[in-house]
């Protein structure tokens, strides 16, 4: 038996690290979400150049895209406790250093985002680019030049890709913090963004049905944003489809790969193995699989297979239950990730 | 250029925390924190017991997990020693560091910045030991360059038997325990 007494007593450290809070589970949520947007705009930026899809949901998608990356790099300015020295991380790269990647792969996005938004920003926010001319010919410069367009489109698959298998990375080279070593981290992060993505671009099509012109005002312009394709019908059948079968594919890619996490931490060292054991018993088992897997995966799975069967008819109770999901993913592995360390290997 | 560790003898340590203490005076140490620190550790069943305590610190380590994935280069290696080194002016307050950290080393500065043990680098630029060294009533720490043969901390290294905490971190520490 080895008991172990220690006089240390630092706040946010003892008895168990809890340095990070609410910040960075949203930030790596709204970070992965936005990928997955950026992905799938890209994707289907692609398909509308190339005459095989109607519409341009995509092409407004960087609107909210935007919105909510915003959102997520105040989360995590929010979380920095140093907050006037942050202009520090724009001075230097750190090649060995995740975060420095990610500081400056979220620039680069920032600015695709930006870029790409302005595509339909005229249309989507007309009050907007009535004040600002400059929107419109840059909607316009951008509109005749398809080469460009293509290339935003390629940009945004690149990034979106980078940005969501990054926010998995952060976490998984932390080498005192066993939950994370897993290069599984990555695609799995990227995987539920891709998820979380598909759910968003969904609720957001239903929650404004089609209406022309857009109404005025930031939330809701950009919002009807992402609705304007999609109209004249509430969202048709076919793009309400074509969202949940690829979600489908994408909720069982995150069940394969947190399957193979456990596997990967249950077959490796002492502390790893430990690390697994928090996801089987203590206070994070039940969240996880209740949450994470059940709500946030298996239900979503079940009803949207019911739904693509005609069984039941299309709701946006499957999206809601993959935000739920993807959210509980990103807290539950940040809190449990902090409270898992190394292990003596003396004691065993 | 020098490799600066540390060499503690728990058979001589008794856990008084005068280096604690010491610490805390020469670095103003803000209260409710500490650099240093005392664990106990017994091990067996009753009555086969054997008990290590051990002044416990940054290890600085060879190779420093919180200094790779520092993303301002705020935590460094310092060139003279090879110390583990935080420029507060440098650091953003992430705490990526502190979570990469497998002893705890770190903390947040109640001014925001990362904070730790220096190895009492100003003192060692004139030529003193840490201030947790020179306190010490049983004399059971040591402090010197490692990578000096005729060092007294070579000297231990070769001569007694010694461990470091959590090997397997793969983080190589410089704070050596013998035993």
């Amino acid at each position: 038996m080895i008991e172990i007494t220690t006089t240390r007593h630092n706040p946010m450290i003892d008895p168990a690290l809890h340095v990070w809070g609410w910040e960075i589970p949203v930030y790596l949520f709204l970070g992965g979400m936005v990928a997955g947007m950026m992905v799938l705009a890209g994707w289907h930026m692609l398909k509308v150049l190339r005459g095989e899809a109607e519409g341009s949901f995509a092409v407004q998608t960087p609107i909210l895209g935007f919105i909510l990356i915003n959102l997520g790099m105040g989360a995590l300015f929010l979380d920095l406790e140093h907050k006037l020295y942050v202009w520090r991380v724009y001075l230097t790269f750190e090649p060995t250093s995740p975060m420095s990647w990610g500081s400056w792969i979220l620039i680069l996005v920032y600015g695709l985002l930006a870029v790409s938004a302005l595509i339909r920003l005229d249309e989507a926010w007309p009050w907007l680019a009535q004040r600002v001319p400059l929107i419109g010919r840059a909607s316009r410069y951008l509109l005749d030049r398809p080469g460009l367009v293509g290339a935003l489109a390629a940009l945004n698959i690149v990034f979106g890709i980078a940005l969501g298998i990054y926010t998995g990375i952060l976490l998984s080279t932390m080498v005192a913090r066993p939950l994370w070593n897993s290069a599984i981290l990555g695609p799995l992060f990227l995987v539920s963004g891709l998820s979380a993505a598909c759910a968003v671009v969904h609720i957001a099509a239903a929650a404004l049905p089609g209406r022309r012109p857009a109404p005025a005002g930031m939330i809701a312009g950009a919002l009807s944003a992402l609705v304007q394709p999609l109209t004249p019908q509430y969202p048709p059948q076919a793009h309400a489809v074509s969202l949940v079968r690829f979600d489908q594919i994408f909720l069982a890619a995150e069940l394969a790969l947190i399957a193979l996490l456990i596997i990967g931490l249950a077959s490796s060292n002492a502390s790893q193995i430990a690390a697994a054991g928090m996801l089987f018993a203590g206070p994070y088992a039940l969240a996880f699989w209740g949450l994470v897997v059940g709500i946030g995966i298996l239900v979503p799975l079940a009803l949207q297979a019911l739904e693509l069967r005609h069984r039941i008819p299309h709701t946006l109770v499957p999206a809601l239950l993959v935000l739920a999901g993807g959210f509980a993913l990103r807290w539950i592995m940040v809190q449990a990730g902090q409270a898992s360390h190394f292990i003596n290997a003396a004691a065993f | 250029m020098a490799r600066l560790g540390m060499v503690i003898d728990t058979r001589k340590c008794v856990g008084c925390m005068d280096c604690v203490v010491a610490c805390q005076t020469e670095n103003d140490v803000p209260q409710g924190y500490c650099r240093d620190w005392i664990t106990t550790e017994v091990r067996g069943t009753f009555p086969h017991l054997a008990m290590e305590i051990r002044s416990e610190r940054c290890n600085h380590c060879d190779n420093p997990p919180c200094v790779t994935c520092c993303p301002t280069g705020a935590s460094h290696v310092e060139k003279s020693g090879g110390t583990v080194q935080v420029t507060a002016g440098k650091c953003i307050g992430c705490k990526a560091c502190i979570s990469s950290c497998p002893y705890g080393a770190r903390y947040v500065h109640p001014k925001g910045y990362v904070d730790k043990c220096t190895f009492c680098l100003h003192r060692v630029k004139d030529g003193k030991d840490p201030a947790c060294v020179s306190v010490c009533p049983t004399h059971c720490m040591y402090f010197g360059d490692l990578d000096d043969p005729q060092s007294k901390v070579s000297e231990l290294l070769r001569t007694r038997l010694w461990h470091t905490l959590l090997p397997d971190a793969g983080t190589k520490p410089r704070v050596f325990y013998l035993t």
